[in-house]
């Protein structure tokens, strides 16, 4: 039905289009310096007039008439199912199933004539969907083709659907960061305030309990598992990977960047700088296994070579990797914006008698500063949203240490741990998956608002 | 230091009005390519010391080109060859025992566009001072902050917010600046590459003023494409054309009674 209703309006759009330039060229008459507006311009705004009203009549009346046909399904069956919503609940999936030739058990008379019912709706009210959106976008195309004329501002006119269009756009993607952040926001909400969920812990007792388990007794048997959803390991976790990977990548992915901006040959560059990104495209489930099978063992001999005891699975294995895996973003971005320093400002150095590493120090990265910072947070939000390199090679244990030779956990994996299988969304440890996404989300936004303020505090202009 | 001009210079230098003030900087047949261009053919020229000398001629005649030759700025563009001899007091700057960076340090450069650093104007004359060490405490070094500006002419205008940035200030005030900043390390030759392109009338003027106090101190190199700013600033002008230096002599002689047909050309209006 879709594939018609799709057919239908390409039909009308490409007609559309094709009549009005027509028309526009047979008005112009050759003259089409005289006209407002170029013969393809009134094809595009008349295909548009043919696409909107088609659009809207679809996606309205494909809504209405799978309700309608609900409606006429429910209407079939006895009067004791209508009246209990989980038995009419059930037979409207049964009805449908058979409509859609899924499984079907043995269906009673009933729910057969439901079925019926509800197919004939839903065709019906499909094809009418169909003959109401054709009519709408032969309406549109027929008031598109009677605008033609040599004054018509078709150009404008187009250019307004387009700045709409665009307006749409953004406002979708907006849209959907607000819900996103609603639906979280409203979880932790019932994570915290929701008196039906049981053995939640307190906003205080969440913020700086000390202890992180929240398996709950599933059975009598495990009566004695203590139940804790206190986030300071979590947190304490999660900055002590992200500054063993900063502490990695930064000086790293700056000096290769400097190197590759200031000091390599062309030729050296333009080889160096995609190997560098390809560094960015391993995904990080690959890394993960890397860190977990090669640099977590090694790490582990070398600490027992000098008599420290290292966890098999280590903060300091899970930071190095996800400091290779940053890398690309800090020499990539601080690259682009060295080399967005003017060259002006260079020489006004060399010309002081500046060596190029006190130009570079002194004059290029202070210049540069803003975009390097930007470049830094981006490598942050990265390290702090990853999973699966801390999954593989930092381990579950929410332990509350700094020590980067022990294993510790982060928030994002344990919302993964959380969510992982089957899980009921009453309970509080489901829900405290919410809550943890809701505070990394604002870790990130303070962290973004602080690289805001730092990028504007040293941001210059130069023309 | 010696500052009689070396006499094998004076002998192979094209013949021009006698000065008398001593050669600060002697070229002899210097050549310059771009890669396969040859930007600069067989330039000689003698410049005074303590004095104004200006190079004109139209776009892309090798004026800038040789201006950069100077301070050996041309080292930082790859496909740049320089050849020929470059002398300053008698020292020839290619020489491979001297450091490039310490030729800077005496050959100070201004550029067309302003090009102060990101910094406040404090730091930004203090750039120097501090990279070549000339201070030995923070009292002295804000002397000679104080006293560049001074001789900018700039100090008036800004004593009040030395801690704000450079970049702040208009276009001719950041043109003083970098002229500040570069009296700051007191070097030998200032070179100006079209300074005052960038900078509306009053600036031009002021920047020009300031030439004129400075030429007791420095021996100043200006390139510009005006010649009534050449006629108004120099002691000596040098015509570049098509890479040839065509003619060179006292500013009132070569406006007035310009020997080469070319040169009179030029400043009658006829091209460029």
């Amino acid at each position: 039905m879709a594939g018609w209703y799709a057919l239908v309006v390409v039909a009308l759009m490409l007609a559309g289009f094709a009549l009005a330039r027509g028309r526009a060229q047979s008005v112009a008459g050759g003259n089409y310096a005289g006209m407002h507006s170029l013969p393809s311009y009134h094809g595009l705004y008349t295909a548009s007039l043919a696409f909107i009203p088609a659009l809207i009549t679809f996606l309205v009346g494909s809504q209405i008439a799978g309700y309608l046909a609900t409606q006429s399904a429910i209407s079939a069956l006895p009067n004791d199912i209508q009246s209990d919503i989980l038995r009419q609940g059930a037979a409207l999936r049964e009805a449908v199933n058979i409509v859609r030739g899924g499984p079907v058990g043995a269906a009673s008379a009933e729910v057969q004539s439901a079925a019926a019912n509800y197919s004939s709706a839903l065709s019906a009210g499909q094809w009418i969907t169909l003959a109401l959106g054709a009519l709408a976008g032969l309406a549109g195309l027929s008031w598109g083709l009677s605008r033609v004329s040599m004054n018509f501002r078709a150009r404008n006119a187009f250019e307004k659907l387009v700045h709409a269009l665009l307006w749409i756009c953004a406002t979708i993607a907006v849209l959907t960061t607000v819900g996103i952040v609603f639906s979280v926001v409203g979880e932790t909400y019932r994570f915290f305030f929701d008196p039906a969920i049981k053995g939640k812990p307190t906003v205080f007792e969440f913020l700086f309990g000390t202890e992180w388990n929240p398996q709950a007794a599933m059975r009598a048997d495990q009566g004695d598992i203590q139940t804790a959803y206190g986030f300071l390991p979590l947190l304490t976790g999660t900055l002590l990977i992200t500054v063993i990977a900063i502490a990695v990548a930064g000086p790293l992915g700056l000096f290769s960047a400097i190197y590759l901006a200031e000091y390599a040959s062309p030729r050296v560059r333009s080889v160096a700088k995609p190997v560098l990104e390809i560094l960015a495209g391993i995904p990080t489930v690959v890394l993960g296994f890397f860190a977990a099978l090669t640099v977590a063992p090694y790490i582990r001999g070398w600490g027992e070579t000098f008599g420290l005891n290292v966890a098999s699975e280590s903060a300091l294995a899970a930071g190095v990797v996800m400091g290779m895996m940053i890398i690309p973003f800090i020499s990539s971005l601080s690259d682009d914006v060295i080399n967005a320093v003017p060259q002006s400002l260079r020489d006004g150095s060399y010309a002081m008698g500046a060596t190029k590493s006190e130009t570079i120090r002194q004059v290029v990265l202070p210049a540069a500063l803003p975009g390097i910072v930007s470049a830094f947070m981006l490598a942050i939000s990265r390290a702090i949203g990853e999973t699966m390199i801390v999954v593989m090679a930092a381990g579950l244990a929410a332990n509350l240490t700094f020590n980067p030779l022990d294993a510790v956990t982060t928030i994002t994996v344990q919302i993964k741990t959380i969510l992982v299988g089957d899980q009921e969304f009453d309970s509080a440890k489901t829900l405290a998956a919410f809550a943890l996404g809701f505070v990394l989300f604002f870790v990130t936004l303070v962290l973004n608002f602080i690289a805001l303020k730092v990028v504007q505090k040293y941001r210059e202009q130069y023309d | 230091m010696d500052m009689r001009p070396d006499p094998l210079i004076m002998m192979t230098t094209q013949a021009q009005a006698p000065t008398t003030t001593p050669t600060k900087v002697a070229a002899k047949n210097v050549n310059v390519y771009y890669g396969a261009k040859h930007a600069l053919k067989d330039v000689s020229v003698d410049i005074p010391e303590k004095s104004v000398t200006a190079f004109i001629g139209p776009s892309g005649c090798g004026k800038s080109t040789f201006l950069r030759c100077i301070n050996r700025m041309n080292d930082t563009v790859a496909s740049c060859r320089v050849e020929g001899l470059i002398q300053i007091d008698g020292k020839d700057i290619y020489d491979p025992a001297l450091d490039p960076v310490q030729l800077r340090a005496r050959v100070g450069m201004v550029f067309q566009k302003p090009n102060p650093f990101p910094k406040s104007i404090y730091d930004n004359v203090a750039y120097g001072p501090r990279i070549h060490g000339l201070s030995k405490s923070k009292v002295e070094l804000d002397q000679i902050v104080e006293s560049s500006l001074r001789k900018a002419s700039l100090w008036e205008e800004v004593k009040d917010r030395l801690n704000d940035s450079g970049t702040g200030l208009s276009g001719g005030q950041q043109q003083r600046l970098c002229i500040a900043r570069t009296i700051a390390i007191n070097p030998e030759i200032i070179l100006m590459d079209e300074p005052c392109s960038a900078l509306d009338p009053i600036a031009t003027a002021r920047i020009e003023e300031l030439m004129e106090e400075l030429r007791h101190n420095f021996t100043m190199i200006i390139v510009t494409h005006s010649m009534q700013q050449a006629a108004r600033v120099s002691q000596r002008t040098a015509f570049f054309h098509l890479g040839i230096l065509v003619e060179t002599g006292s500013t009132s002689d070569i406006f007035t009674n310009p020997t080469d047909k070319r040169t009179q050309d030029y400043i009658t209006g006829r091209f460029g």
